[in-house]
């Protein structure tokens, strides 16, 4: 028999669990992009990876602390959104995809190779870095919780800090979407020659949004590593993609969109996976192995993502004046 | 009794701690891992000592030293891995070599939990490639790597020019046409010339009905370049994990993938090398005549131009862009197959790995232009491949890439689009 309990207490857990927090992060940051800027930034992953990569290298080969390794992840991603920006803001949207895509999978094959394996660790990639946020830790020893949300200190501590950076940056992004420079970043969206018209830097305040979303993709790379290892093959185009379909499930051009459309992406993944497998295993579904159960929930995202864009392009949370994709 | 059992035990607890302590130079984490691969290192019969062994596979690597026999112990974690066991000519003695190409030998462990690896050796000196013969031998290779990737670029620049679509699901229209080989040559037993052709066939089809069932409709509803991009990315995905359900995670070879090369000179071809770039480019050549002189060929272009204008001089765009996406289709699935012999094997994600360096090529030609298509695929190629004599091979698609993001600050517009296209 199929034991529910545990599939609804899995899926549930997904709600609060760090991954969830991380995904929402990333995608809030391509909210910036895409959504208020009409910047195609397919380089999430990049910058994802350069705050994993950032905080373990400056924690493990440097010793740095842990604000200072944050820093070093912050500027890294900084430099790297500079990088992408220059040639490419003022190309048509589709350059800016290509470049970021492959700016991205530049940054995960250097990350990949054997040429730096002392520092990256290449393929293996990085364990062993979460001490010095560890120690932060002024929740007592012990396991608290109910249910299913039952976690040790560590996990307690990893999700208040984790959720406590989402809705902080939930609040910037809000405030600063109904200030001035919100105003112009969205009438770029919608049209950059009238902007330009008004003696507006428009390359400037694309840059800024670049690297404001290449940011908050950083820090959410950072919160990401610290439930599991940092490894080169999770940076792949695909995680781009998955956040992609959270951020045009919840809503492009809108804060609350990217954190409930990854709640309900996490616990739906969890909640599907956990069934078809629990299904295979109870002899329901004879013709799928437990590993093409596996790979079932990749072709659910691929055509959610299209269902989406195709019947809902402004999500579940959009309004469909706030045009969600430029022209 | 009692007494008995105890002293086997301590019997026991001796034996395995002198065990542990017992490694040599010429062992490594044989007492950590369960799974071993040996050898015995030796030439004419006497043993070779101190020569270097390292071993690479899944992540995991370890190398170790040859002790006075000559023999050679590597203890790694894991047997369903293939391992990668090199021997390091410059350890060896003068006037011995590994016979060329066997310094380095795939290790796959069966049912058991050791595996011996031994190498051939031979009398001789070592020769060493001229820094020009490695150029030239590279440049044939990216010569034939860039005309593979043309063929799918084409596709992908005529699919761009006439419905501004970037299709990125091309490379699961890449993957489709090996896989289609793949099954018909396997588990229909079909010839591979005849598996090719029917597979090519089967990829326009593809190309048609993506079209007519998606492409088409999408296009009446008026929905927008960018979120089509974003279906097509869906598309990429479901796609490329319906492959993956059906075939599994593996690695298969086509029939004839093992040909020996040839050597002409300094450059080293296999047959299937030579086939691969005389199809190349008899159908290069194919695509070039339908589109400078046949009325379709030159109605494509119009449109790929200005669809509005075209349409309103009398063009079915409708059907010419149908036409593209079956020639487009087709182009792809050819590409797959000539992509699975090159590198060399057939997988559920092979088109996606070359699915950047495709847009690489289209986007430095210029986007919509098949002939910049067909020279920037031709530059990555060769870029590509020559790339590898500085750099590791495991970063031989970052040149490609940072090349594009140069061209693209350079001359945005491609080495032969034109400026209107740049936003």
């Amino acid at each position: 028999m199929i034991d529910w309990g545990a599939i609804f207490s899995n899926a549930a857990v997904e709600l609060i669990s760090p991954t969830t927090a991380a995904y929402a992060l990333a995608a809030l940051g391509l909210a910036i992009h895409f959504g208020y800027t009409g910047l195609l930034n397919f380089g999430q992953a990049g910058f994802m990876a350069l705050g994993a990569y950032g905080f373990a290298i400056s924690t493990l080969s440097f010793g740095f602390p842990v604000w200072a390794s944050v820093l070093v992840g912050v500027g890294a991603s900084v430099v790297f959104a500079l990088i992408l920006g220059i040639p490419t803001l003022r190309l048509r949207a589709d350059y800016l995809a290509i470049v970021t895509i492959a700016a991205a999978e530049i940054v995960r094959l250097l990350f990949t190779t054997n040429t730096f394996d002392a520092l990256t660790g290449s393929a293996n990639g990085l364990s062993g870095y979460k001490g010095g946020f560890a120690d932060l830790n002024p929740i007592p020893e012990g396991t608290y919780g109910f249910g299913p949300f039952e976690y040790n200190a560590y996990d307690w501590w990893l999700r208040i800090v984790a959720w406590t950076i989402v809705v902080l940056a939930c609040l910037f992004t809000w405030q600063i979407m109904r200030s001035p420079w919100g105003r112009v970043v969205k009438a770029i969206r919608e049209d950059e020659d009238a902007v330009r018209a008004l003696g507006k830097n428009v390359y400037s305040y694309k840059m800024q949004s670049l690297i404001l979303g290449g940011v908050y993709g950083t820090i959410a790379g950072m919160i990401f590593i610290l439930p599991r290892a940092v490894v080169p093959s999770n940076y792949q185009t695909s995680l781009t993609f998955f956040v992609y379909a959270i951020l045009l499930l919840g809503g492009a051009a809108t804060i609350l969109g990217p954190v409930i459309g990854s709640m309900i992406f996490w616990v739906l993944l969890s909640f599907f996976s956990g069934f078809i497998a629990r299904a295979v295993e109870a002899g329901w579904l004879p013709f799928m192995s437990s590993v093409q159960a596996g790979q079932l929930r990749f072709i659910l995202v691929g055509v959610a993502i299209m269902l989406i864009v195709i019947y809902r392009p402004q999500g579940i949370f959009g309004n469909k004046k706030e045009l969600a994709f430029v022209k | 009794m009692l007494v008995l059992l105890f002293g086997l035990l301590l019997t026991a607890l001796t034996l395995s701690t002198f065990g542990a302590s017992a490694a040599h130079a010429d062992e490594i984490n044989t007492d950590q891992y369960d799974y071993v691969l040996s050898g015995n290192v030796q030439f004419g019969g006497e043993p070779i000592e101190d020569v270097l062994i390292s071993v690479e596979g899944g992540g995991y690597e370890a190398e170790v030293v040859t002790d006075a026999d000559g023999r050679w112990r590597i203890g790694v974690p894991d047997n369903e891995e293939t391992y990668t066991v090199i021997l390091d000519e410059d350890t060896l003695p003068d006037g011995v070599i590994v016979e060329e190409g066997n310094s380095e030998t795939e290790a796959e462990f069966g049912l058991t939990d050791s595996r011996s690896v031994n190498f051939f050796l031979g009398e001789g000196e070592r020769v060493t490639v001229s820094f020009f013969d490695q150029f030239l031998n590279r440049f044939v290779n990216g010569l034939n790597f860039g005309l593979l990737l043309a063929l799918a670029a084409i596709g992908l620049s005529l699919i761009f020019g006439t419905t501004g679509l970037s299709n990125f699901a091309h490379a699961e229209m890449i993957t489709f046409g090996a896989l289609a080989t793949f099954t018909l040559s396997v588990a229909f037993s079909l010839p591979i010339w005849l598996a090719i052709l029917i597979a090519i066939v089967l990829s326009g089809v593809l190309g048609f009905t993506l079209d007519a069932a998606i492409w088409k409709p999408l296009r009446k509803k008026g929905v927008g370049l960018i979120p089509l991009m974003i279906v097509s990315i869906g598309l990429s995905l479901a796609m490329r994990y319906t492959y993956q359900y059906f075939y599994g995670g593996s690695t298969s070879q086509l029939p004839g993938s093992g040909l020996a090369d040839i050597n002409f000179g300094p450059i080293a071809l296999s047959p299937i090398d030579m086939a691969s770039m005389g199809i190349s480019i008899v159908v290069l050549l194919a695509v070039s005549f339908f589109l400078l002189r046949t009325r379709i060929g030159k109605a494509t272009r119009a449109v790929s131009d200005n669809p509005s204008l075209a349409s309103a001089s009398g063009i079915d765009v409708d059907g010419v862009i149908r036409i593209v996406w079956i020639l487009g289709g087709s182009l792809a699935g050819l590409s797959g197959v000539l992509w699975a012999y090159f590198r060399p094997g057939v997988s559920w994600d092979m088109g996606f790995q070359i699915l950047l360096l495709v847009f690489a090529a289209v986007t430095l030609g210029g986007l919509g232009t098949a002939f910049g298509a067909l020279i920037g695929s031709i530059i990555v190629g060769l870029f590509v491949e020559l790339s590898t004599l500085w750099l590791p091979s495991d970063l031989k698609y970052v040149g490609a890439l940072v090349v594009l993001i140069l061209v693209l600050l350079l001359r945005p517009q491609g080495i032969m689009g034109r400026k209107e296209r740049i936003g």
